[in-house]
């Protein structure tokens, strides 16, 4: 029986999509498949989807690697299907997939169901007046403060608007040229009229900052370091290119932007306190010997976690929401406890609900499951809202202490560092002991260093001796 | 005061539970005493194709041959019981995802699917089977529905309306202007409401305070909320709806409570917003196995029950993909077919400019074909 090769390209698996993301692929070269198997999974903008394979036949080559972004319409995967007689198969991906993108202009595709994408990383133009209150507050110019819109006369529309943040005035090939150069338009005063930005305003400019060294030809990108990557350049890191761009996407540009949501908003400050917690390891060493405990992992962490969940009730202001909105502090009175885990994905911090109801036992089954749930990548999105106090179990790396930056909302978190043997001052003698550092960051705003200082040597003290948990019930 | 339901799910009108075991109901039983083994077991086989020409919606999507695919995984029992419950001459409005009322009048799959891969407007004439084509407008058949029972009342036939829609639709202006409409004329049309508890990613309970079955109540339209994983309820709660409209007793709602196990369409991740348990809450009143368990407790044998109805299913799907797979593209000029019944001046104009506008092309040497891309 004779086969055919029949290519499949990446088809546009949702709704006006460009381009997606082989995941991974559940086949090899030489297997073979059957109609609608699972041959792989693909990451598009909306969704994990699995791909059935649209042929029955063998597998003969793969065109793209797991983690590769691949262009709708691309060939993804080749097989050697039996040759039916007669039947003048049409090539599957040819209706969506041959229509390969003309030119370079990249379609932005609405996703139905999902609205237009906000894809800036700038808030929507909208004015609302809180926020413009809240920025003004936090500008260190001596501009001022925004009127409310609806206040202002009918009349001064002809006054050039003076909010605070308009983007400096130039008209948009002015602006495009500035950004191929890499000139920040903000440092440069116009000499055009009503001070606007010309041309020569950016060139002067690019002149002023590259020491008339640098020929100003935009298209360039003359990137003075890109020219030694050629042979016999000297050896880079891991011998790969001297830069590699990624875009900024997925995960981690969500996460950079919980980071910069917490790090601007909360004042942080941090504290440390380092115990003797040899007691507290004696303590884990005879529960894993206690049958009750077989299946659950002991570790610091689970002592810690229940130390934490006993030390908010004594410093509520810890467990707290900073309500901006609303002009409130919310006294939040569960635990719902955050645990940061390093996941397939990136950073996840999904939380146990109601750890303070929860039981020793229950608590070290909990952080058990959201360990192994999220190692799968399989966090439910409702384990990742409404976190009230997160860990951040840095001990794992062989860390001792850091300066965590709070999970977007949250007043407090605890890293915990790694328990080593040090030389250490007990019964009037240096002695080798367990030791470990404790580092809590916490909103300034909530929580005084009163609170914060107690809370921290709470947690201290339960660790260095969990007997010392009886007086704090 | 009276005080709103909420979404308790107890209370639903059954004749067969998740286990499988046949439970007494007053208000049903008498509508399914003919409803015998061989009845069930063609109910089953009904079932199980509209999941496999499911399945292979979803899959000819993945692999590029569909544009889009509404799945309706886990609404197999509300569509078969409704569908078989159903007379040839009642006229059924659908929205986009009632593939299994579409399979019960006949229309070929690959029927239902061609308007997926953008190959056709509509996939069969309504008036030859009694079945308006999908409707993409949430919620606007139902008008559409109730304007046909009008007719059918002033036409003095005994056939009634049926329209299908979602819970999410129950929150648009045209369902409830339907409702008033159908209520005032005492219209003989039945509204029945797919509760699969999401509205692509909004929650039921985040829409209505009240169950759905509450709503049409206010219109003073009576109402059923029946077991939608329920083929048996759901065909004799339609039976009990379309006898009330053939009598002159006007409308009737039905609340089929049932699930989408599958995402919104094919374009959506239905794992951003809902919790995985709540899929296996539901997957374990799968409207399939629960007629399966009934069975086999009636002493058929469940392998051999499956693998008969396996052979059907996979006809269908053969015959679906070869006919999908072999469809040409339409050419340019199809776009003036079957936009009026008779000639038209206004279109016959620009016909022939579209034909001289294709026409360029092709002294450009290149074909006409692809030109709308």
């Amino acid at each position: 029986m004779s086969t055919v090769l029949k290519v499949f390209k990446l088809p546009d698996l949702g709704e006006g999509l460009t381009e997606s993301e082989i995941v991974s692929w559940k086949v090899a070269v030489g297997e073979t498949v059957k109609l609608n198997q699972i041959i792989a999974e693909v990451e598009t903008a909306k969704a994990v989807v699995e791909l059935p394979s649209p042929y029955s036949g063998v597998v003969t080559e793969l065109h793209e690697q797991p983690g590769t972004v691949v262009e709708v319409g691309n060939p993804i995967v080749s097989f050697d299907v039996p040759g039916e007689a007669g039947t003048g198969d049409e090539d599957p991906g040819s209706p969506a997939a041959a229509d390969t993108e003309a030119g370079p202009a990249k379609r932005e595709p609405t996703l139905v169901g999902y609205g237009a994408a906000v894809d800036t990383g700038k808030r929507p133009t909208r004015k609302s007046r809180t926020r413009a209150v809240a920025s003004t507050a936090m500008t260190t110019t001596a501009e001022p403060p925004v009127a409310p819109v609806a206040s202002a006369p009918a009349s001064v529309e002809t006054a050039p608007a003076q909010e605070a943040g308009e983007r400096p005035r130039c008209t948009p090939p002015v602006r495009k040229f500035a950004r191929d150069l890499g000139v920040d338009l903000e440092q440069i005063t116009g000499t055009g009229p009503y001070g606007l930005i010309t041309r020569d305003d950016v060139t002067a400019a690019r002149g002023a900052e590259a020491g008339e060294t640098v020929p100003a030809s935009p298209s360039g990108a003359a990137d003075p370091l890109a020219g030694s990557t050629a042979a016999g350049g000297p050896r880079t890191l891991g011998g790969a290119p001297r830069e590699v761009r990624t875009p900024i996407k997925g995960m981690r540009k969500h996460t950079a932007q919980a980071m910069v949501d917490s790090a601007f908003t909360a004042p942080h400050a941090t504290e440390f306190l380092t115990v003797d917690v040899t007691p507290m390891m004696e303590l884990l060493e005879r529960l894993r010997a206690d049958r009750a405990y077989r299946d659950v992992k002991l570790t610091p962490l689970t002592i810690a976690a229940k130390a934490v969940c006993v030390a908010l009730e004594r410093q509520p202001t810890l467990n707290s929401r900073w309500d901006a909105d609303a002009q409130e502090i919310v006294q939040l009175n569960y635990v719902n406890l955050g645990i940061a885990a390093a996941t397939p994905r990136g950073l996840m911090v999904p939380n146990i609900k109601d750890a303070q109801s929860l039981d020793f036992r229950s608590l070290a089954g909990s952080l058990r499951d959201l360990a192994a749930t999220a190692k799968e990548g399989k966090t439910a999105p409702e384990a990742l809202r409404g976190g009230t106090f997160s860990i951040t179990n840095i001990g794992v790396f062989g860390i001792d202490g850091g300066t965590p930056i709070l999970n977007p909302g949250e007043a407090g978190i605890l890293a915990l560092g790694q328990v080593r043997e040090q030389p250490w001052g007990h019964r009037g003698e240096v002695v080798l002991r367990q030791v470990t550092t404790l580092s809590l960051s916490f909103d300034h705003r909530l929580v005084d260093g009163e609170q914060g200082s107690r809370f921290l040597s709470d947690v201290g003290t339960i660790m260095a001796d969990p007997g010392m948990l009886i007086t704090m019930l | 005061m009276s005080q709103p339901a909420g979404h308790r799910d107890e209370g639903l009108i059954q004749l067969i539970d998740p286990s499988g075991r046949r439970t007494p109901n007053e208000e049903l039983d008498p509508w399914v005493t003919d409803v015998d083994v061989d009845a069930l077991r063609g109910l089953h086989t009904d079932m199980v194709a509209i999941r496999r020409i499911d399945q292979e919606g979803t899959a000819l999507q993945r692999q590029g041959e569909l544009a889009l695919w509404p799945p309706l995984l886990g609404q197999e029992a509300a569509q078969i019981g409704a569908g078989r419950a159903l007379e040839d001459d009642d006229f059924i409005f659908p929205s986009y995802r009632e593939t299994g009322l579409a399979y019960c009048r006949g229309v070929d799959a690959e029927d239902t699917l061609r308007v997926w891969r953008g190959n056709a407007y509509s996939g069969w004439d309504p008036f030859g089977k009694n079945m308006a084509t999908p409707q993409i407008i949430i919620g606007a058949q139902t008008l559409h529905a109730a304007g046909y029972a009008m007719g059918i009342k002033y036409d003095g036939g005994s056939q009634a309306a049926i329209t299908f829609f979602g819970d999410g639709a129950t929150s648009q202006g045209d369902v409830n202007e339907a409702m008033v409409f159908a209520a005032s004329y005492q219209a003989p049309v039945v509204f029945f409401c797919q509760n699969n508890h999401w509205a692509i990613s909004e929650p039921v309970e985040l829409q209505s305070n009240t169950h759905i079955a509450d709503r049409p109540v206010g219109f003073g339209i009576p109402s059923l909320r029946v077991d939608g994983n329920d083929v048996l309820a759901c065909l004799a709660a339609t039976r009990i709806a379309l006898d009330r409209a053939r009598t002159g007793n006007g409308p009737t709602f039905i609340e089929a409570v049932t699930y989408r196990m599958g995402p919104h369409t094919t374009a959506d991740d239905p794992t951003r917003y809902r919790d995985a348990n709540e899929l296996d809450l539901w997957a374990a009143k799968d409207p399939i196995e629960r007629l399966e368990k009934h069975l086999a407790g009636l002493g058929l044998d469940t392998a051999e029950l499956q693998a008969g109805a396996a052979v059907v299913a996979d006809a269908v799907a053969e015959k679906l993909r070869k006919a999908i797979i072999g469809l040409q593209d339409p050419q340019p000029m199809d776009v003036f077919e079957n936009v009026y019944s008779q000639p038209h001046a206004t279109l016959d104009r620009q016909r022939e400019h579209y034909a001289l506008y294709q026409q360029q092309f092709a002294d450009a040497g290149s074909a006409t074909e692809g030109g709308a891309r």
